[in-house]
């Protein structure tokens, strides 16, 4: 397996003969090809627990899907976290289209859950022994799976963009008049308004109604279901958690999503490569630099491009400062969770408003920067940024976290209601596919910065904070901790910025040129893994471009920290997991 | 103000400096403007603006807008600030028609305006204007803080512009309905269509084979 400079991992590639594994689970592993091992899907749960168990792949870091013609394709990223692996990645094919089963593997890594949910819900994919199977971001009803090639949006005009029948006799279409019903909905045939109700979820599990519940006392508690969101102030946008409580103590949560769900994955597949960047912005809108740069280094991968060291420079200060503002506003919204309303937040903000204006004045946009690009960066930096930034990092930064310290690292009431909320062990938060924070907070030193460098990376030095904790406290903790090493980052990348060409030589183009293959860049946001999977089939557009949200993943184990806290702490796990709507809906 | 008192009529001095005369209308106006109340209801990405708009740079609180109510029967103005999408319109027009009158709704941003970069999306809403009445659109992806709060100024000017005498909430026989609440069906399902829908029902069967329009006839 090897490893390129940029992190991305090539496919392993197995030795001559024998099929890799074949020996410990005879008959997994049915062809292997440069981007994956194809696997039996009845093997397929044999396999998983055998590489998880014994060859440390203790890491189920995505799963997505690809139509193909002729078969559909679900898609297995492993890697290590206690020993730090690179990627295996396992393949199911599934040639009937009409109902493609494949086995679940939540009983071996529950991280899948969500994950599972979606590819069900996006391609149509059963997942058998799965137990709670539903429609993830769409809802319960919804006509077709989405990411199936044959899917049609009611505003569908062409596969690809550009459109040529935009302007088709030098005339302007809107696709409103195009569409049947001059809007963005589309009804099947035959349907019947007034006989139609709605399918409706029952909760059976949160609920416990096939179960016989009690304090053992024999006094019976009767159960009750909250609705909180999707308009609810504390749930960070759009998210809306069905909570089953007796009395105030939650005894089952379910995540409901999907209520800012903008079909991310479907346009990226109509857009062409460098039509994304922006929409990428707007995936987790408080880092879109972040964004920028794992999509970027996910196409790069594809196409073999070398990116020049300012560039790289640049992107790694923009990263930085992107995770300064996402952590500040993170602590400020937990803290608006617990009671202490918008002032903490207010000072994140504040601070929030320096760093844009860098933003601004280096790609013109406050908070949609779409500042990165193939190779390179947009533009070069302004003059009198560096010195700007200089002074934002050496002085102003600084002062302000220590001013978070001392405001509210010792504060009673906030100790109170954090230690001990909310707790996963470590072994948990891997299983659970948690990453970022949350991961660290519970005691596993991965970074994907220290694990497996991308960009720069490498020439730093800083630290991986972890505390062994796993509660929301330490959660909280790591963030502050990970500003100073964000900082410490930006005073080696400041003090090192070369000089230099932004872009790689050449001119610049406006469609590129990506050949057949397929890739997973992933960079190490400030929410955690953020993962671009993209698929080229040598056309100017993707094939099949999933992103890997690690705010998404890390809800996954939401109900498993509120469960036997009371609802107020739910609340706070809520914001300690540090959910960003854009993303976790995409 | 002018000074409307009679000729020949004196007022006693302590009066003259304590009473002000004024429009009904004028008072009215510029406290429903000062202190109008938006709901807590952020979207997507223009939240982040709106919530910068009410932090330390811009200040909303300079007018009077600064109490963000959670609840919709407390607040004024809906500033739909982000992509309306399909699962969440249903959502969005009950808080509508929960907020008493009277009720202001503010466009934030392309998405909200008219689907914005998001717009061919099968899970987004064109516009939130398809359901929902909306006062002022504010154009922008997300429009800056100063944008935003040009289109509050706006919005304030149109409440200057009112008069309490022909307002609708104030006539009983302009009383605001509740607006339909779109169903989601197997796609969201926007109770204007119920007409059209049946009729290409009924177009369609006598034919084995139907391609539904909603002029009611049915081709190939």
């Amino acid at each position: 397996m090897g490893v390129t400079t940029d992190g991305v991992q090539e496919a392993p590639v197995a030795a001559e003969g024998a099929a890799p594994f074949s020996r410990a689970v005879p008959g997994a592993v049915l062809e292997v090809t440069k981007n994956g091992l194809v696997v039996a899907p009845e093997k397929l749960v044999d396999l998983a627990t055998y590489l998880r168990d014994r060859e440390g792949y203790d890491y189920l870091s995505m799963v997505t899907s690809v139509d193909w013609s002729g078969y559909l394709e679900v898609v297995y990223y492993l890697y290590g976290v206690s020993q730090p692996k690179d990627a295996l990645v396992l393949k199911v094919r599934l040639p009937d289209k009409t109902d493609p089963v494949v086995p679940s593997l939540i009983s071996v890594w529950p991280g899948a859950d969500f994950q599972e949910r979606e590819v069900y819900d996006m391609m149509g994919i059963r997942f058998t022994g799965h137990p709670n199977l539903r429609r993830m971001l769409l809802w319960e009803g919804f006509e077709g799976h989405p990411l199936r090639k044959d899917y049609r949006e009611s505003y569908y005009e062409e596969d690809f963009k550009p459109f040529k029948s935009r302007h088709p006799d030098g005339e302007h279409l809107w696709a409103e008049d195009r569409a049947p019903w001059k809007d963005n909905i589309s009804y099947p045939v035959g349907w019947d308004p007034d006989l139609w109700t709605s399918p409706e979820v029952q909760y059976r599990r949160i609920m416990g109604v096939d179960e016989d519940h009690g304090n053992g006392s024999g006094i019976k508690t009767e159960r009750i279901l909250i609705n909180m969101g999707p308009q609810h102030p504390s749930t960070h946008g759009v998210f809306r958690m069905v909570v089953a409580v007796e009395g105030e103590s939650v005894v089952g949560l379910e995540p409901e999503m999907g209520y800012l769900h903008r079909c991310h994955e479907k346009i990226g597949e109509r857009n062409t490569y460098i039509m994304n960047m922006p929409f990428t912005d707007r995936l987790d809108y408080l880092c879109s630099m972040s964004n920028n740069f794992g999509y970027a280094l996910a196409v790069e991968k594809l196409m073999g491009l070398q990116v020049p060291e300012r560039a790289e420079y640049i992107r790694v200060i923009m990263a930085e400062l992107t995770r300064v503002i996402s952590h500040f506003i993170a602590i400020g919204f937990l803290f608006n969770d617990l009671g202490a309303y918008f002032t903490p937040a207010l000072y994140g903000l504040r601070e929030r408003e320096l760093i844009l204006d860098l933003f601004e004045s280096a790609s013109g946009s406050r908070m949609m920067c779409n500042y990165m690009r193939f190779g390179g960066v947009f533009a070069d930096l302004p003059a009198g940024w560096v010195e700007r930034a200089r002074d934002l990092v050496w002085n102003r930064l600084p002062r302000a976290i220590e001013e978070f310290e001392e405001l509210l690292t010792g504060n009673e009431i906030f100790l109170a209601r954090c230690k001990g909320v909310g707790v996963l062990t470590a072994k948990e938060a891997a299983a659970y596919s948690m990453a970022g924070p949350m991961l660290r907070a519970s005691g596993v030193p991965y970074d994907l910065r220290k694990a497996q460098p991308y960009s720069v990376y490498d020439r730093f030095e800083f630290d991986v904070c972890t505390r062994p904790e796993g509660d929301v406290w330490a959660r909280y903790r790591v963030r502050m901790d990970e500003i100073y090493q964000s900082i410490r980052i930006l005073k080696q990348a400041l003090d090192g910025l070369p000089e230099g060409p932004i872009m790689p030589p050449g001119k610049k183009q406006y469609q590129v040129r990506v050949p057949p293959g397929e890739a997973y860049g992933r960079v190490e946001g400030p929410k955690g893994e953020l993962g671009f999977f993209v698929v080229s089939d040598g056309k100017p557009n993707p094939y099949r471009y999933h992103v890997r949200a690690p705010a998404f993943i890390n809800l996954t184990t939401l109900e498993k920290m509120c469960l036997g806290h009371k609802i107020a702490d739910a609340i706070v796990i809520l914001g300690a997991i540090d959910i960003v709507l854009g993303e976790v809906d995409r | 103000m002018k000074d409307e008192i009679p000729e020949g009529s004196e007022a006693p001095e302590e009066l003259k400096r304590n009473v002000f005369l004024t429009t009904v209308d004028s008072v009215y106006n510029w406290g429903r403007a000062s202190s109008m109340w938006p709901m807590a209801f952020g979207l997507a990405c223009c939240a982040i603006e709106f919530m910068a708009m009410m932090a330390a740079r811009w200040d909303l609180s300079r007018f009077g807008m600064e109490i963000v109510r959670a609840s919709p029967r407390q607040a004024d103005l809906m500033i739909v600030s982000g992509t309306v999408t399909k699962k969440m319109v249903p959502n969005i027009v009950r808080l509508h028609n929960q907020m008493a009158e009277p009720k202001y709704v503010l466009a934030m941003g392309a998405c909200a305006t008219s689907g914005g970069p998001f717009k061919e999306g099968y899970n987004v809403v064109s516009g939130i204007d398809k359901f929902v009445p909306v006062d002022v659109y504010v154009t922008g992806c997300p429009p800056t803080p100063e944008a935003l709060l040009y289109g509050i100024l706006k919005m304030h000017e149109k409440v200057y512009g009112q008069s309490v005498r022909t307002v609708p909430w104030y006539k009983k026989d302009q009383l605001n309905e509740p607006l339909p609440v779109p169903v989601l069906g197997p796609d969201l399902y926007n109770l204007k269509d119920r007409e059209a829908l049946k009729r290409s029902l009924e177009a369609a069967a006598g034919r084995s084979e139907a391609v539904l329009r909603p002029d009611g006839q049915a081709t190939e």
